[in-house]
């Protein structure tokens, strides 16, 4: 089953300003459908990437030219992965419109996972 | 959670302790989605909200150069103990809460705070009340418990009597607002009633705080509650005791409020609590309304009666009395009460006048009294419910063509 990998984005500040009833809400439905995916086999794994830190590493002239994150000021980070299962991207976006992050103002990109040949013998 | 950090960290950090489980449960809504929830997530929130406070207490000494240790008891390892250790900590936390030094308001809006996790716009909409009042009523309450350096323990044993008391009050109140009122959301209310049976639960588990009283309100709370979801009908609108389907009430919370009505009966002590208790168990373990006991419904209303005459207990033994000895003889005792002047503004007197009148056959008497409660309340289910009434009755007397 081909693999896609559902990169969740979204503006830094979005979720500092919820009252501790809807965090618990958001909370809920977060978990709830982190179950449902893992309980119909589609869920593969997921990480949170740590938003304190980060750099930009590049080259300029021959020298590697690292520039710190914090993207606080961006207008978007990358908050997490997902990479789950799905037949086709039809499959994978159905898959991502469930996941409450699109009702909290973040988009998703996804995108389907080369997968490894398996070398043969 | 609150109630466990403020007894590690002390009453006076209380505000700072909210923030860091504010804090620790924005963490947990970065995290969870990607990790999952943990095991015991109680634990995990309060083991950062933790971390955060010794942060913060560690810049906040560096700045002050006081070398205060502050002593960390390790949050217990096994779930089951821990769990044990939550429950202690609320129950000091409801003691806490109940101190005399704070008004009865505050000490329901601190209770629920602090000890149910409601936030201050959920209490205000379940107390009809306006943020800004509610957020002034917690804050003086906190400024109390500063000022007076109270501490987060168990009252002595010669104090717990008295604060026990307070205790039940509050949880009574609390119950009584989700229940008795009409408006606002319901789902809130709900959440009161429950939030009071959690807690009187937890006291009356308590080996030292579970008196038979303290079962004897768990029983009463539990009967009542049991019927939250029967009192309206699909379309929303009110219904009475007698209208109830009574399928629809809580099998489960029954059961449980039998089993604090056994326990209840240990002492040698009677309460008010006692009574209507068994009241409610009269109701909730009837078949249908006419097969309620209600002589022994009203055995205990008088028995309530003699103990505290108050004008609103003597007009629910009358509807006791009518089940029993007729309307008429219903009627003759509810015309003596009409002298009283507490009755004089209370809906609830014209709004049973009515309903005994009707019974009787008497519609342009009963239409008189519905209308005098329809004038007397602001509660639109409540008014609703009295305009049918009246309607019903009219049609009838123009069926009749008087």
């Amino acid at each position: 089953m081909p693999q896609y990998i559902l990169l969740l984005r979204e503006a830094p500040s979005d979720f500092s300003n919820f009252s501790p009833e809807e965090t618990q809400q958001i909370i809920g439905e977060y978990v709830a459908w982190r179950s449902k995916i893992q309980a119909e086999g589609i869920f593969v794994g997921s990480n949170k990437l740590r938003e304190e830190g980060g750099r930009h590493v590049s080259m300029r002239n021959g020298k590697a030219r690292i520039v710190d994150g914090p993207y606080s000021e961006a207008k978007e980070v990358m908050g997490g992965y997902f990479i789950i299962n799905a037949a086709n991207y039809d499959e994978a976006v159905e898959t991502s419109k469930g996941c409450p992050h699109l009702k909290y103002n973040g988009w998703i990109e996804v995108r389907e996972i080369e997968p490894v040949p398996v070398p043969a013998g | 959670m609150i109630a466990t950090l403020t007894r590690i960290f002390g009453i006076k950090k209380l505000d700072q302790v909210e923030d860091a489980v504010q804090d620790a449960m924005a963490r947990a809504l970065r995290l969870w989605p990607y990790q999952g929830a943990p095991d015991n997530p109680t634990a995990w929130l309060i083991q950062v909200a933790k971390n955060r406070m010794l942060d913060q207490l560690r810049r906040d000494s560096r700045l002050t150069e006081t070398t205060d240790e502050v002593e960390i008891p390790i949050v217990g390892e096994a779930d089951a103990a821990f769990a044990g250790e939550i429950r202690d900590d609320q129950l000091r936390m409801i003691f806490i809460c109940c101190h005399p030094l704070i008004s009865e308001d505050g000490q329901i809006a601190l209770t629920l705070k602090t000890v149910g996790g409601f936030s201050v716009s959920e209490i205000a909409r379940a107390f009809l009340a306006r943020e800004p009042s509610v957020a002034k009523t917690i804050a003086r309450a906190k400024q109390r418990l500063r000022d007076f350096d109270i501490k987060l323990e168990m009252p002595p044993p010669d104090k717990l009597p008295a604060r026990l008391e307070s205790a039940l009050k509050i949880i009574y109140l609390m119950f009584n607002e989700g229940y008795s009122a009409l408006e606002g959301e319901e789902l809130v209310r709900t959440d009161l009633c429950h939030e009071a049976i959690r807690l009187c639960e937890l006291l009356a588990g308590h080996p030292v705080a579970g008196a038979p009283k303290v079962h004897a309100l768990g029983a009463l709370l539990l009967f009542q509650g049991a019927r939250l979801a029967a009192r309206c009908d699909a379309a929303g609108e009110l219904l009475l005791l007698s209208e109830q389907d009574r399928s629809l009430w809580d099998r489960a919370m029954i059961g449980r409020g039998l089993g604090h009505l056994r326990k209840s009966a240990s002492g040698d002590e009677i309460s008010d609590f006692h009574l209507e208790a068994e009241i409610a168990a009269c109701h909730a373990l009837a078949q249908s309304f006419e097969d309620t006991d209600w002589s022994r419904v009203l055995d205990c209303y008088e028995e309530l009666l003699n103990r505290n005459p108050s004008p609103v207990v003597a007009l629910n033994r009358i509807v006791a009395l009518a089940k029993v000895d007729g309307v008429g003889a219903g009627l003759i005792e509810l015309n003596k009460l009409t002298e009283d002047r507490t009755l004089r503004n209370y809906y609830p007197f014209y709004a049973t006048r009515g309903e005994l009148l009707r019974e009787a056959g008497k519609k342009s008497e009963a239409i008189d009294s519905y209308q005098k409660a329809l004038g007397l309340t602001s509660s639109e289910p409540v008014r609703r419910f009295l305009m049918k009434r009246i309607t019903d009755c009219g049609l009838r007397i123009a069926d009749c063509g008087l």
